[in-house]
């Protein structure tokens, strides 16, 4: 028997709106999220603006403990991963632990709570030899990111496979789509996928300034991720997290779940050329999607819509557009494409979950979000990127891709929710 | 059909290279030797003056030169645990004479474990930021501290461009890395780059580490990392993993080269919240890694121990093991204990370990222990190694969390050959 999985609940925790209610109306809007950092003090920095979450943790219900414990990113995933448990409707007390799993996704895990404590031990910096005799007794759980999926997991219960997924900029899909081979292969019934990042301090502002990847366009925050723009100039620096409930399908079925999508695709592949530069003609990426197509038993028509890395990097959005149109030929110029990172920026290893998020919903809806701040045209960025306005459309199925440092290329396919019809014979 | 291309059918997965890089040595056959003759790695830290520190003993890789077993401008752009990773691949590579140049790109994938990162690499960087301003941080902290600068590396070294994965479970991430390639063997790839490096001694991972309250103080080297006896008072912090090649039987065929053994079976799971008053997984899940492998417990010849060093850690695995297997029912040994405890680079270590202890019919002991603690109803191998000819071993791992972890390996089966020629000779039988 074929096991396929649904995703049947979301949770959300993103810049400009906690929980997918607020998350959906900043997308549709067309809204942007992006400011002046407020997190700490970025004068000095070239890059002095992201897409911050407006997050208090005990107004989403965290306890002293729990805010004390975790770091910034672990909370995001918890209250994204709770969201998404009661939007699911399951109840997971009456699951055998064993067969719920958890794969969550983060690119730089608790960097947060690794360099505040750091500055600390260190006294500013001047000591290689930091002092061991400041207790800091969570410190160990920031330097080892899967801290956060023991959360998410102690959240639901789960004692099935647990894995904390850290591929760069690709995190958040290939957790997703680690989830939905966990159910697939029969290894867990249920399974908490997702991402979280909260990459909003000194030192990953730093290096990506070093490297600049991240806009300058200080004086302007609202307008400064301008995916596909002529103008383009970086990305802006976001955080947040997504996690979503995958179930077994039938099983969906079974309890009565009103499943928002079907996982049809899913693969991964490395353009093996550089840790941070991507070559114009998008090749890897393209054989991603193709393999994702293929598994899918999908053609380039089929696809409604697309959902871009759309990073906002004169490199990226070039390489990607070249592979939509290689992958998709003809197609890629009559399927709309978008990039919310226009609107709530790059929350690095996040953001794959949160943009799959944004795709559930755009099934839900049935309709495209847009691409914010695209108002220049690219000569090599022509396709239809659906700029700054949303746009009802039927969607069948929606294709999202992301491209990560280290050369990752991943891509997933939703679907509507297909009818259980093997399931159903066999019941009969 | 499958939306992450997995096949119906299982997949025979084989391993057939290993690159080493421990405390016990650079090469396989170094690390071999040094495990049957228990000759210890862990000693007093050099790499800085751990003097003002209570915790002094850890396991170093010694000799270990970047700028001769790394490509130059990877020694600057890349942190020491990512060197490791690229000095133990290079060796697997060799070792399974894999061309990748020859060979589908797509088909080939790479899998590795990591704890945390490029930790010292990360430790200067925060310094100069802190000491000097953002802009004296350097350009390669973006690809060198984070978890997957070494899959990312591999990848782009060996021109490997299948599905990539970076694995991160604390202490058990190496077998999941395992299991995981074993996964994308069975979604179209042919073969895998895997396993686990950690890289930690630096003063920032040292007090990190020494915050779980289970890195063991004092000076002693040989009185430091004693597990599953009443001296036992934590474990040593080591350096160091292992690489391995796994690929399709198929493929190992169509190669023709022989292999160490074959993965037979995987599971994982996570022990409840402490204060849920639910059991720990461990029984659970080797339960379930022999039902995956198709064994009853009497076909395992011996347990590759977690061993964690950490007296209530100990008890809780012996009494899984003694629940699973009866009192003393299996050989259990843990040479872990002359590296100390590798992070993401141990349970990879503990595999590659076990794969030539089946190779070579040999149960290595665990050296230091000499009594056990009445808690730990084990067989426990001391003393000196068991000529005893397993052919199946079971390989635990656990990490901080609850993170658990079981694969079962067997000695090259029918249709493989196993490593023709022994890779060390001249061993005492």
């Amino acid at each position: 028997m074929t096991r396929r999985a649904t995703i049947t609940g979301v949770g959300v925790v993103s810049p400009g709106g906690i929980g997918r209610d607020a998350y959906w109306d900043l997308l549709s809007a067309g809204r942007t999220a992006t400011r002046q950092i407020s997190l700490f003090d970025a004068s000095g920095f070239r890059s002095r603006i992201a897409a911050e979450c407006d997050f208090d943790p005990f107004a989403r219900g965290l306890s002293s403990q729990e805010v004390r414990r975790m770091d910034r990113a672990a909370q995001f995933a918890v209250v994204a991963a709770r969201e998404a448990i009661g939007d699911s409707g399951i109840e997971l007390t009456a699951s055998d632990p064993s067969r719920v799993g958890v794969s969550i996704g983060s690119a730089v895990g608790c960097t947060m709570g690794l360099e505040n404590e750091y500055a600390v031990l260190s006294d500013g910096g001047r000591d290689w030899l930091v002092d061991h005799r400041y207790r800091v007794p969570h410190l160990y759980d920031y330097m080892a990111p899967s801290t956060i999926a023991v959360e998410v997991a102690w959240q639901a219960g789960a004692e099935g496979p647990v894995a904390l997924i850290s591929t760069g900029c690709t995190s958040g899909l290939d957790a997703i789509g680690h989830g939905v081979q966990l159910i697939e292969e029969g290894t867990a019934d249920v399974v908490l996928a997702g991402a979280a990042d909260a990459p909003l301090s000194p030192i990953t502002s730093a290096c990506f300034d070093a490297i600049k990847a991240t806009s300058p366009n200080n004086g302007d925050p609202e307008h400064a991720s301008r995916p596909f723009d002529g103008r383009r100039d970086g990305f802006v620096l976001g955080e947040g997290a997504a996690v979503v409930v995958i179930e077994e399908a039938r099983a969906a079925r079974e309890r009565g779940a009103d499943p928002y999508a079907e996982v049809l695709g899913f693969a991964g592949r490395s353009n093996a050329f550089h840790m941070t530069g991507l070559k114009p003609d998008g090749r890897e990426m393209a054989e991603a999607i193709r393999t994702a197509m293929g598994r899918a038993r999908l053609d380039p028509s089929d696809i409604d819509y697309i959902n871009a890395h759309g990073s906002g990097t004169k490199q990226n959005d070039r390489h990607e557009t070249a592979a939509f149109k290689a992958s998709l030929g003809q197609a890629a110029y009559e399927t709309p494409v978008s990039s919310i990172k226009s609107m709530i920026g790059h929350s690095l290893g996040a953001i794959g979950s949160l943009e799959v998020v944004a795709c559930v919903l755009a099934l839900r809806h049935q309709v495209v979000p847009p691409t914010a701040n695209l108002s220049v045209a690219d000569p090599e960025c022509d396709l239809d990127y659906v700029p700054n306005t949303a746009r009802e459309s039927r969607i069948r199925h929606v294709l999202s891709v992301g491209s990560g440092f280290g050369g990752f290329q991943s891509a997933i396919i939703l679907g509507q929710p297909r009818p259980e019809r093997a399931a159903a014979r066999s019941a009969a | 059909m499958s939306a992450t291309g997995i096949r119906e059918e299982r997949t025979r997965a084989v391993v057939t290279g290993i690159g080493v890089v421990a405390p016990t040595g650079v090469g396989t056959h170094q690390h071999w030797e040094s495990v049957l003759a228990g000759k210890s790695g862990l000693g007093r830290i050099t790499r800085f003056d751990p003097s003002g520190y209570p915790v002094q003993v850890a396991g170093e890789v010694p000799g270990y030169d970047a700028a001769r077993q790394v490509p130059g401008r990877l020694v600057p752009q890349s942190d020491r645990f990512t060197h490791f990773a690229i000095t133990a691949a290079a060796a697997a590579l060799a070792d399974a004479s894999v061309d990748p140049s020859a060979l589908p790109e797509y088909e080939m994938a790479v899998v590795t474990a990591s704890s945390s990162g490029g930790t010292e690499f990360g430790q200067h960087e925060m310094e100069r930021l802190y000491q000097k301003g953002p802009s004296w941080v350097g350009a390669y902290q973006s690809i060198a501290w984070f978890y997957a600068a070494s899959t990312g590396q591999l990848s782009i070294r060996h021109g490997m461009r299948g599905p990539c994965g970076v694995l991160c479970c604390e202490q058990a991430g190496g077998l999941d890395a395992l299991g995981q390639a074993w996964r994308l063997l069975r979604s179209g790839s042919r073969l895998a780059l895997v396993g686990g490096t950690d890289a930690s001694l630096c003063p920032y991972g040292l007090v990190a580490q020494m915050a779980t309250g289970c890195l063991a103080a004092g000076d002693d080297p040989a009185r430091a990392y004693l597990p599953f006896t009443t001296a036992a008072h934590g474990f040593v912090p080591g350096e160091g993993g292992a690489l391995m090649i796994v690929e399709s039987a198929e493929s190992a065929r169509q190669r023709g080269v022989g292999s160490y053994g074959e993965l037979l079976g995987y599971a994982a799971g996570l022990d409840p919240r402490p204060d849920s008053g639910r059991p720990r997984v461990l029984a659970a899940v080797i339960r379930r890694a022999l039902r995956d492998a198709g064994l009853t417990s009497d076909q395992v010849d011996v347990v590759f121990a977690d061993a964690a060093g950490v007296r209530e850690q100990d008890e809780a695995e012996a009494q899984a093991i003694a629940d699973v297997f009866g009192p003393g029912g299996v050989p259990v040994t843990a040479p872990k204990t002359l590296t100390g405890r590798l992070y993401a680079g141990g349970a990879a270590l503990d595999t590659a370990t076990a794969l030539l202890a089946l190779n070579h019919g040999i149960v290595p002991h665990t050296a230091g222990p000499d009594r056990l603690a009445a808690s730990c109803e084990i067989d426990l191998v001391m003393g000196w190694p068991r000529h005893i000819r397993p052919r199946t071993a079971l390989v635990l791992a656990r990490g901080r969390g609850g993170f658990t972890s079981a694969l079962v390996v067997a000695r090259g089966a029918s249709s493989t050959s196993s490593k023709s020629e022994p890779l060390v000779k001249g061993l005492p039988a």
